[in-house]
């Protein structure tokens, strides 16, 4: 492939180039020069710094020191990184992890030819070609999340070359993928580059043998280079026959592993009952069968391996061999004894180790190990002690106190085990314990089981992707599609299909029951006609691309968004059982107060005054009161809220025109009620007053009406001053919250590498990520407001116009605020509090909801004023009750956009389109 | 027993180390106990204050001076004159809740005989306003009039006088009353979404599957979570109730302490418990989120912290005193107001307790099938 060298130009230069994460120095002066046309391959154990080099090449990471050149441009400037983007392809590490679950085959390619400006027709043809490319053509509506982990690889390639780049970078790609994936995956490559001689072709790895297919080598070491060149150069120039050989002589001395031999006592039947057993084992989940009638018996200090491509049930018949899924039919027992989910003495005798890191990242190595230990049932004094025997013994003393996060894969592997061992489990369940991790890691990890199993007796059950493991295994079972296909011991297989290696025997067993075997021999890959009419092809840009960029995140969240039914079903659901219940349940208009009368009078005219109390609608009256002790305990039992004390001899005073002095006693816990209570009272003692006082001179009327008039709400009934409130609060509280977890979350799973390895600007991310949500939040508003004229009976009797102008710039200021929390904050927890906390306090306080804006002091008048819930409760008032038009919002309606365009600008400010 | 205690507290200081750790959420947590009570204590009064006024005085004679005149501050703004046609665009606006127009020859009519009307247009969508206003005008103008007819000597004063006494809260003031309500609220969103994320959080990080392997209960690892996610809510609390009601804002808290902290233990019980809940009901976080607002929205709404539960009706007013919020709600205002004794207290003390003990049996019993669904 070294022939596109002679065109003479270098695809990348890398000059003095060092990276470092806080006080880890990941990269040290790396200096690099990697011909165009080139196929790459960097290799290294887990944690030397290839995924941070490719992840500078790709413009995702940020460049900290050093320069870094690729295809002719410089990556430490800013300006043409778009130009750059579009040429490169990134595919980051984690099988599928920049791909969309929920999205089918055809919709993540298609996001990602719209992510890098492709045209409608240039998609199409691009796709078709891909799919059949990687035989995945007659898969294209099945989601990607329920794609075996081949499949995912290859989706993974269709959408990194479906603009046609000329850099492809490819980190770790076949990492956790069976060895008849792997193989396809390696051909599609090959393929490719056969085809378009020009690619030039970046890739890490951790598997020795393939890093043999490629014609340039780059090995590393602690965040150095100590080896590059074409690999026939660096073969011959260590001696070694196979390149694994080649890179440990290529390390310093006191780093090459000891070179134990791993052949130990092969395993021998002694005729004991089994430590694992299972028969006619099923599990279906719906439709789909995941493990469809799977027998076998594993002898105690037996190493078991369980081969097959990922999702064929592996995984699944581990959990439940563990009691976390309940079998669908047939039994499995441990130790004779039948699994069932409460059994701790079962579970005090097995260990696992999950396929995915499942300890807590956020304590250190050794504060998870002291958890187990403790969980174990370790007693205090000794956990220590054995933390540290445990720590030695797989060489984690010097990571004690690092958390897990921040430790290289092989590492964190490691750990597992030792969690899972450090109890002495007498069965050891791993599923894929050993993905990811680099071959000195891999062997050390071996020399663990291989111990246990024979000097402890422990019986091993593990499922792995590598070839030479299965080879260390007593037995293998080599599974497919919920099916065990063939069991035996590794030497047995090989002979009964007639293959010279194992992996040749698996491929053979796989490919004579697979449909999907037909697409070994791949297709033409780019077809060079098509090819210049591509590069003729005009990739908008400006706005017209902007707009583009920005409807790819959109139709890619809304689909999404439209594929969730759970979320769809709360988000429209949610306001209308808070409109409905707050709306006729909130209310000002106090009634049933329940007062009590301590009469010492008992004359006919305190029963006179007590008749007016009983009379009101607003007073309810509750066994009278015997002495002022008793009014106390009363109150403060809460039995009453207000008690009404008649001084003795009132009736007689009152004719005589000594001015009684009548007692009333409220109850003053909340103020609000107690000033009702107060306002009640006197308005019934100042009617009877007035009404005595005309009635001993009847010559004077009442001298002047005060009459009150209750404007927009004649009835002063509640529900229609509330509604129109809680329309405003329904929809700031869920639209925020909508988009609360947009992008941490996409930052927690990694889809975000997408944005930042792409010509898409981070704007258009924002603007198509909250455009969905507006549109759903509207029509939630839609459905608000027919409810609200028709169910609760509340006339809109201004502008709807002017009512739905107001809802969309408040739609787009409240899903605006959400995003900006979730740009700022760094887990999903924190932003789903400081979402319901920014929302919740100034909408029901500061917005006029309850009080009046007017009312407001200080610094809560302000917070009032610049939220954007007070403008559109003036909207929303205005327009149900006052029967005002557009004309009358003017300032509500500047207010909520400046509002809107501030939260939008602001995330912009702090999204950045690089990782450091 | 002793096994299932040392889980719980294994497992319970492993979750307070997480929680700790998340520098934003504990900063949140500081704001929410220590500003936001505070902005919400000191901005706004429930009772009518401040209340904007405007006048449309077409007489100017003395009466109607001391009319105005006595629309005083602090309950009402200074009345602002403004001409007549200039009304309905004011009040539509907004400006003014209340408007008093006094015809011409107000004075002269009330003399006269011939009761004369003052009307008062009040904007009825400030509810907390306009019901209390109203009924304030009418007592201070009756009383104005009263006194200026009878300095006249053309009537006889009132044939009664009123003392009236408020408990617990003298001066009415409203600081007393929302912060600690604001107080109740911050707990009830936070447990719901501490605990209910936590859960989320692991699930999705696959570590309760891993716990679930091991000898450990699934009623461990939600009490762990409801004693350390508690915990931390406890003490926010109780910290922001004596270091900032009590102290900053220099709030009297009549009863005992110890029984409020004994209640808030049993009410962070119940609500934690819900949030495990619904963790266990709502697939992921963003699903989690969602389902969590309108719960918190109606149980703040319909807790009488926000508006007076004798005001609703009597169906939603039945079912709202049952909810646990509600009965947190009136507890506190019993206890840290009226100082009320554990003997007034116990029904809802039982209460919230016994939804407590539903909703973690719920929760509890939900946790393994809400991993099958993953599976």
């Amino acid at each position: 492939m070294t022939g596109a060298a002679g065109m003479g130009a270098m695809a990348i230069i890398l000059e003095d180039v060092s990276h470092h994460y806080g006080p880890v120095q990941s990269l040290e002066k790396v200096s690099l020069q990697l011909p165009r046309g080139g196929a790459v391959a960097f290799v290294g154990p887990d944690g030397v710094g290839k995924s941070t080099l490719l992840g500078l090449i790709s413009g995702v990471k940020r460049v900290q020191q050093g320069k870094v050149g690729v295809l002719g441009f410089d990556l430490a400037r800013r300006g043409d990184r778009a130009a750059f983007l579009s040429r490169v392809a990134y595919m980051p590490q984690g099988l599928g992890r920049n791909l969309y679950p929920t999205l089918s085959v055809a919709e993540n390619i298609d996001f990602f030819g719209r992510l890098f400006g492709l045209g409608g027709a240039e998609r199409g043809a691009h796709m078709k070609r891909l799919l059949e490319a990687t035989g995945l053509a007659p898969f294209p509506d099945r989601p990607a999340g329920k794609l075996s982990g081949g499949m995912k690889q290859k989706l993974g390639l269709c959408c990194a070359l479906v603009h046609d780049p000329d850099l492809l970078i490819l980190d770790e790609p076949t990492t956790g993928v069976d060895p008849l994936s792997r193989r396809q995956f390696w051909e599609l490559v090959d393929a490719m580059r056969a085809e378009r001689p020009e690619l030039t072709v970046l890739v890490s790895t951790a598997y020795m043998e393939e890093a043999e297919r490629f014609d340039h080598l780059v090995a590393m070491d602690e965040g150095r280079i100590i080896a590059q060149g074409p690999t026939r150069d660096i073969l011959a120039q260590t001696g070694a026959s196979t390149l694994e050989q080649a890179y440990i002589s290529l390390l310093p001395e006191a780093k090459r592993p000891a070179g134990e031999l791993l052949n130990v006592a092969p395993w021998q039947d002694k005729g004991e009952a089994p430590a694992i057993e299972a028969q006619h084992l099923v599990r279906r989940f719906g439709d789909f069968v995941a493990v469809d009638d799977v027998s076998f018996r594993i002898g105690r200090g037996e190493i078991f391996g369980f081969l097959g491509s990922n999702g064929c049930g592996k995984t699944t018949t581990m959990k439940m061999l563990t009691g976390l899924l309940d079998a669908s039919s047939g039994t499995a027992t441990l130790f004779g004894r039948p699994i069932t989910a409460g059994d701790m003495q079962t579970r005090m005798r097995v260990g696992y180790m999950s396929q995915a890191f499942s300890l807590y990242e956020e304590l250190t190595v050794e504060q998870n190990l002291a958890l187990h230990a403790r969980l174990y049932r370790v007693p205090q004094a000794e956990a220590g002690a054995l933390v540290n025997d445990v720590m030695a013994q797989y060489a984690l003393l010097d990571h004690a106190r690092a958390l897990p996060a921040a430790l290289p894969l092989g590492i964190r592997q490691r750990l597992q085990l030792a969690a899972a061992c450090l109890h002495k489990p007498e069965i050891l369940i791993l599923d894929e314990p050993t993905s990811g991790v680099d071959p000195a890691a891999r062997d050390m990890f071996w020399g663990h089981l291989l111990r246990l199993s024979r000097e402890d007796r422990v019986t091993i059950f593990v499922s792995t992707h590598f070839m030479n493991e299965a080879e260390r295994c007593d037995r293998i079972s080599l599974m497919d599609r919920g099916r065990v296909l063939a069991v035996g011991t590794p030497a047995e297989l090989t002979r009964q299909y007639h293959a010279q290696r194992l992996e040749d025997a698996f491929i053979a067993v796989l490919e004579d029951n697979s449909t999907e075997a037909a697409m070994v021999a791949p297709p033409a890959v780019a077809d060079p006609a098509e090819q210049k009419q591509v590069e003729a092809a005009n990739r908008h840009g400006g706005w017209a691309g902007w707009l583009g960029f920005a409807w790819a995140f959109a139709r890619r969240e809304a689909t999404e968004l439209a594929r969730d039914r759970i979320r769809m079903g709360f988000a429209l659901a949610g306001p209308i059982i808070l409109l409905c219940i707050c709306a006729f349940s909130i209310s000002f208009d106090v009634q049933n107060i329940r007062m009590a009368v301590l009469d010492h009078d008992q004359s006919a005219t305190s029963r006179d005054l007590i008749r007016r109390f009983e009379g009101s609608r607003y007073f309810v009256e509750t066994r009278p009161i015997g002495s002022e002790e008793d009014a106390h305990d009363r109150l403060r039992e809460g039995g009453v809220q207000m008690v009404l004390d008649i001084p003795p001899g009132f009736g007689r005073d009152l004719a005589a025109g000594r001015k009684p002095d009548l007692g009333v006693f409220i109850d003053g816990a909340s103020p609000f009620l107690a000033a009702n209570i107060q306002g009640y009272a006197d308005a019934i003692i100042l009617a009877y007053s007035l009404d005595r006082l005309g009635g001993a001179s009847t010559a004077v009327a009442l001298p002047a009406l005060i009459e009150p008039r209750f404007i927009y709400n004649q009835d002063f009934r509640s529900i229609y001053a509330i509604t129109p409130g809680v329309l405003m609060l329904t929809m700031i509280l869920i639209p925020a919250m909508l988009t609360a977890l947009g992008i941490v979350r996409e930052k927690e799973i990694g889809s975000i590498i997408n944005l930042y390895a792409s010509p898409a600007g981070a704007g258009a991310f924002l603007i198509g990520k909250q455009a969905p949500y507006v549109v759903l939040a509207m029509v939630s508003y839609c459905s608000l407001v027919a409810l609200i004229v028709t169910v609760l009976g509340v006339p809109l009797k201004g502008s709807l116009l002017a009512l739905t102008m107001g809802a969309l710039l408040f739609v787009l200021a409240s899903t605006g605020l959400g995003m900006m929390i979730s740009t700022f904050v760094r887990t999903q927890v924190a932003a789903i509090f400081a979402t319901a906390l920014i929302c919740l306090i100034p909408s029901v306080n500061f917005s006029g909801l309850l009080y009046p804006v007017s009312t407001l002091l200080d610094g809560s008048y302000w917070i009032g004023i610049i939220f954007p819930s007070s403008w559109f409760q003036i909207i929303s008032l205005g327009t149900f009750t006052k029967g005002l038009g557009p004309a009358s919002f003017g300032t509500a309606y500047l207010a909520l956009g400046l509002f809107a365009l501030i939260v939008i600008m602001a995330s912009r400010l702090m999204l950045g389109k690089q990782e450091v | 027993m002793k096994r299932w205690a040392i889980n719980v507290w294994l497992l319970g200081v492993k979750e307070l180390r997480s929680v700790l750790k998340d520098v934003t959420l504990m900063a949140l947590i500081l704001f929410a106990f220590t500003i936001a009570i505070q902005l919400v204590a000191t901005g706004l009064k429930a009772e009518v204050s401040n209340a904007s006024v405007a006048i449309v005085d077409d007489d100017h004679s003395e009466l109607s001076r001391r009319l105005r005149d006595a629309v005083q501050p602090p309950y009402f703004k200074p009345p602002v004159d403004i001409a007549r046609e200039d009304v309905s665009a004011a009040m539509d606006g907004g400006r003014y809740i209340f408007v008093i127009e006094i015809p011409p020859r107000f004075q002269a009519d009330v003399l006269a005989g011939r009761s004369p009307a003052v009307q008062i247009l009040v904007d009825a969508t400030a509810m907390t306003q306009a019901g209390l206003g109203a009924v304030d005008f009418q007592r201070i103008f009756a009383a104005e009039t009263l006194d200026f007819l009878h300095a006249r000597g053309l009537v006889a004063a009132l044939p009664v006088t009123v003392t009236s006494q408020i408990f617990f809260n003298p001066n009415s003031e409203s600081a007393w009353y929302s912060s600690v309500m604001q107080i109740v609220t911050n707990v009830t969103v936070l447990s719901i979404i501490l605990v209910g994320a936590a859960v989320i959080r692991e699930r999705e990080h696959g570590t309760i599957e891993h716990l679930l392997v091991m000898p450990v209960r699934a009623s461990e690892i939600a009490f762990s979570k409801i004693l350390a996610n508690g915990l931390v809510i406890f003490l926010a609390s109780i910290a922001s109730l004596w270091f900032v009601v009590h102290g900053l804002l220099a709030v009297p808290l009549a009863g005992s302490l110890a029984l409020f902290a004994a209640a808030m233990v049993l009410y962070l019980f119940s609500v934690t418990s819900l949030g495990m809940w619904m963790a266990t009901l709502a697939p992921s976080m963003p699903q989690f989120g969602l389902f969590a607002v309108p719960v918190y929205a109606i149980a703040y709404l319909l807790s009488g912290a926000a508006t007076p539960l004798e005001s609703m009706p009597p169906a939603i007013q039945m079912v709202a005193r049952l909810l646990p919020t509600t009965q947190f709600v009136s507890l506190s205002q019993a206890v840290l107001y009226r100082g009320a004794k554990t003997a007034t207290v116990w029904p809802e003390l039982a209460m919230i307790c016994g939804w407590g003990v539903l909703f973690v049996a719920l929760a509890v019993q939900r946790f393994r099938s809400m991993l099958e669904r993953q599976g």
